[in-house]
């Protein structure tokens, strides 16, 4: 079994759900990225996803546009990305690691070798924003291979007839991009998300996480009752933003922060479900008359 | 038939065979033997092109498709354009014989397109004329583009003011600052006009702000893409909507001199007056087509714009193409003394031209353009975009050692009147 199917077997079983934070390769530099990394499982994240930096981040907002400019400052490559998860994978063999990024890093380096080092190294699976289905064909056959998984975006504007061609030969689970925006700007309802679920939990077995705009201990708590994981990215670069010099670089307690904000957001996702609320009974209730 | 068709072998048929076997065949043939059929129903010529965008945009590009395949086979859409483009835009542009200039540089006689004399002064508005016609249909009311030097967002802001639609630019800062004309321009037109802060604050950081916009938006929201570049079907569409260029220009030179160009010459940035001069001369293998690319401070100086030149294939912007990157994939900031060719890309059809060696792209630097600039200005009386400049340098180059009898034909694409004050400036003139 995979390091992904176990771990959503795993919280399956324990009845709740993940907490996926996000962090930016070599932002803001090497050391304190992988600091990040590290500290991460034990502050309670259950998978962790590794941004790709690239120039030309077209689905990103401000913020995480700017925390890939500072990981290109700060020397990030795709070869140093797999590096210091490999270094990870010496400590924890166990939290999935996923890298989401855009498709031109990946091209350059090669598909075929991307996908072997990469699997190498201890990732899990990969996202890759600018690759719909129509194109995916450049990837499948080495992600099969080297048994990485591929996760999908579904996205608000995704119709139901075109649901089955991009969740075919989507593996690991389902990251639905909760509202037609860039990250880090706009929160989705929870009447949008308790509408949008039952739809695609029609059309697929896979777990499902929800991405985009979630950015508090609530958000996240909200999106775990109705959902699999809830992936926070946005908020917790501002955070790492906020504790950086004039220069840009990491401040003492650049670490900290950030890892005490995950842990504040793994409270909120572990404590979801145990006292659900009257939200969370309304979205349950509209889930079965979607179903 | 057009006399000038490639000639391909074809595959032997009986002659016994069917009537409907020996015309399949001759069809089939017939498609084989043209340059001019793509896209393929991937959206690529050869390995460039295809729809290379986030999922959340995947199902507006094939709402685009359908709905443009829709009015391509609609005549009042036809007809439509034709009114708008006739009495609006002011077609047909004119072709003009270059006499002082040809004589003076002695030896090619040399005809320009006069695309510049368009309304809003530039080719730009062929495309945005049909592309914002394509939109109404589709019932959208807010419409964004990304401009260079300003051409398309003046062209596009121009028609949502005769249109009656809400627009938005998006343009680099760096781009602002240096065509300040267009940008009151588009003001005046009532656009919104958005200044881009991000990377060097040119038509590759407006085109990402662009598309992020077009993300949160998708509900109202037409994304008028000024260039043949972006994901399938808008090289192919904005390709369509400037052959116009091409398809008059080949007719007027017919009637001029009875015969086709010896050579097909444009500036390319993204590449959308070059596409729209060299298609209807793709299967003429005896018309030699030439892009020019910025070469900038140099194609060897780190700092140009010749994505064909100096770069390799690769995905950006919806599409694979040629592009300026560095060893780790990443986009390399592009130089251009003129706005509208400063961008890392090129449309994928242009790759898919160079690959197949039907093409030909060339560079000119900034210091070259500018005195064509001036060349220009000096014998036509015409003042020429800084982007055309740069066809009119190569020009300029090969025309002196062409016997009196090739004719080159140049696309002068746009006037330069927006560019008065950055040539004053290279010149130490203080306006």
């Amino acid at each position: 079994m995979s390091r992904i199917a176990a771990r959503f077997a795993q919280l399956a079983a324990a009845g709740r759900g993940a907490l996926i934070p996000y962090l930016e390769a070599g932002d803001p530099d090497q050391a304190t990225a992988a600091s990040i990394l590290a500290g991460m499982p034990q502050a309670g994240a259950d998978l962790i996803e590794i941004g790709m930096p690239f120039t030309d981040p077209m689905a990103d907002g401000p913020t995480i546009q700017a925390a890939a400019r500072r990981g290109l400052r700060g020397g990030a490559t795709l070869s140093r990305t797999l590096e210091m998860v490999a270094q990870f994978r010496r400590t924890d063999d166990e939290t999935p690691i996923v890298l989401m990024g855009y498709l031109n890093p990946i091209d350059s380096y090669g598909p075929e070798r991307f996908c072997a080092d990469a699997a190498r190294a201890g990732v899990d699976g990969l996202i890759v924003v600018d690759l719909p289905s129509e194109e995916a064909d450049l990837l499948e056959a080495h992600t099969i291979a080297n048994r990485l998984d591929i996760i999908r975006l579904v996205a608000p504007t995704t119709t139901p007839e075109r649901l089955p061609l991009v969740l075919n030969g989507s593996s690991g689970f389902i990251y639905y991009v909760s509202i037609a925006g860039v990250t880090g700007t706009r929160t989705a309802s929870e009447a949008e998300l308790a509408e949008a679920l039952p739809r695609l939990r029609a059309a697929t077995g896979l777990p499902v996480v929800i991405g985009f705009g979630i950015r508090t201990p609530a958000h996240a708590a909200a999106a775990v009752r109705i959902a699999d994981g809830a992936v926070v990215a946005s908020a917790l670069i501002e955070t790492l933003a906020g504790s950086l010099d004039a220069q840009g670089a990491a401040g003492p307690d650049t670490v900290r922060l950030v890892l005490d904000q995950v842990r504040t957001l793994a409270d909120g996702v572990r404590g979801a479900r145990a006292a659900p609320d009257r939200a969370g009974a309304k979205m349950e209730t509209a889930m079965r008359a979607g179903a | 038939m057009n006399s000038h068709a490639r000639t391909v072998p074809t595959t032997p048929i009986a002659a016994d065979a069917p009537v409907s076997v020996q015309l399949e065949a001759l069809a089939s043939d017939h498609r084989a033997n043209t340059l001019r059929g793509g896209p393929d129903e991937r959206g690529r010529f050869g390995i460039f092109g295809g729809r290379f965008v986030a999922e959340t945009l995947m199902p507006l590009i094939l709402e685009l498709d359908q709905a443009y395949e829709a009015a391509k086979a609609d005549p009042s859409f036809r007809k439509e354009l034709d009114f708008y483009l006739k009495d609006y835009v002011g077609r047909p542009s004119p072709l003009w014989h270059a006499r002082r200039l040809s004589s003076e540089l002695g030896g090619a006689r040399i005809y320009f397109k006069r695309e510049e004399l368009n309304h809003t002064g530039s080719h730009k508005l062929n495309n945005v004329m049909g592309q914002i016609l394509l939109a109404r249909r589709m019932g959208r009311t807010r419409i964004i583009a990304e401009t260079g030097a300003g051409q398309h967002g003046v062209a596009t802001a121009t028609v949502c003011a005769l249109l009656g639609l809400k627009c938005i630019v998006y343009m680099g800062a760096t781009d602002v600052a240096r065509q300040s004309p267009n940008v009151f321009r588009m003001r005046l037109l009532g656009a919104e006009v958005h200044a881009v802060e991000t990377g060097a604050g040119t038509l590759k950081d407006a085109m990402n702000e662009a598309m992020r916009d077009w993300v949160a938006n998708v509900s109202d929201t037409y994304y008028l893409i000024g260039t043949v570049a972006g994901p399938h079907p808008y090289p192919a569409m904005v390709r369509d909507f400037q052959c116009v260029i091409g398809d008059e220009a080949r007719a007027q030179l017919h009637e001029a001199e009875g015969r086709l160009p010896d050579a097909v010459v444009a500036s390319v940035g993204g590449g959308s007056n070059a596409m729209g001069i060299f298609h209807p001369f793709l299967d003429d293998p005896e018309v030699a087509l030439i892009g020019v690319e910025a070469a900038g401070r140099g194609l060897d100086s780190g700092e140009q714009a010749a994505s064909i030149s100096r770069g390799r294939p690769g995905v950006l912007h919806g599409n694979r193409t040629y592009l300026l990157q560095d060893d780790e994939g990443q986009i390399q900031e592009a130089h251009s003394i003129s706005a509208g060719l400063d961008y890392p890309g090129i449309g994928p059809e242009h790759s898919w031209l160079h690959d197949i060696g039907r093409a030909q792209y060339v560079g000119i630097t900034d210091t070259e353009a500018l005195d064509a600039f001036q060349l220009c200005t000096r014998t036509e009386g015409i003042i020429p975009a800084l982007e055309c400049a740069h066809a009119l340098a190569y020009v300029a180059k090969i025309a002196p050692a062409m016997d009196p009898e090739r004719i080159i034909l140049m696309n002068l694409s746009g006037r330069g009147d927006k560019d008065i004050f950055t040539v004053a400036e290279h010149l130490g003139v203080r306006l």
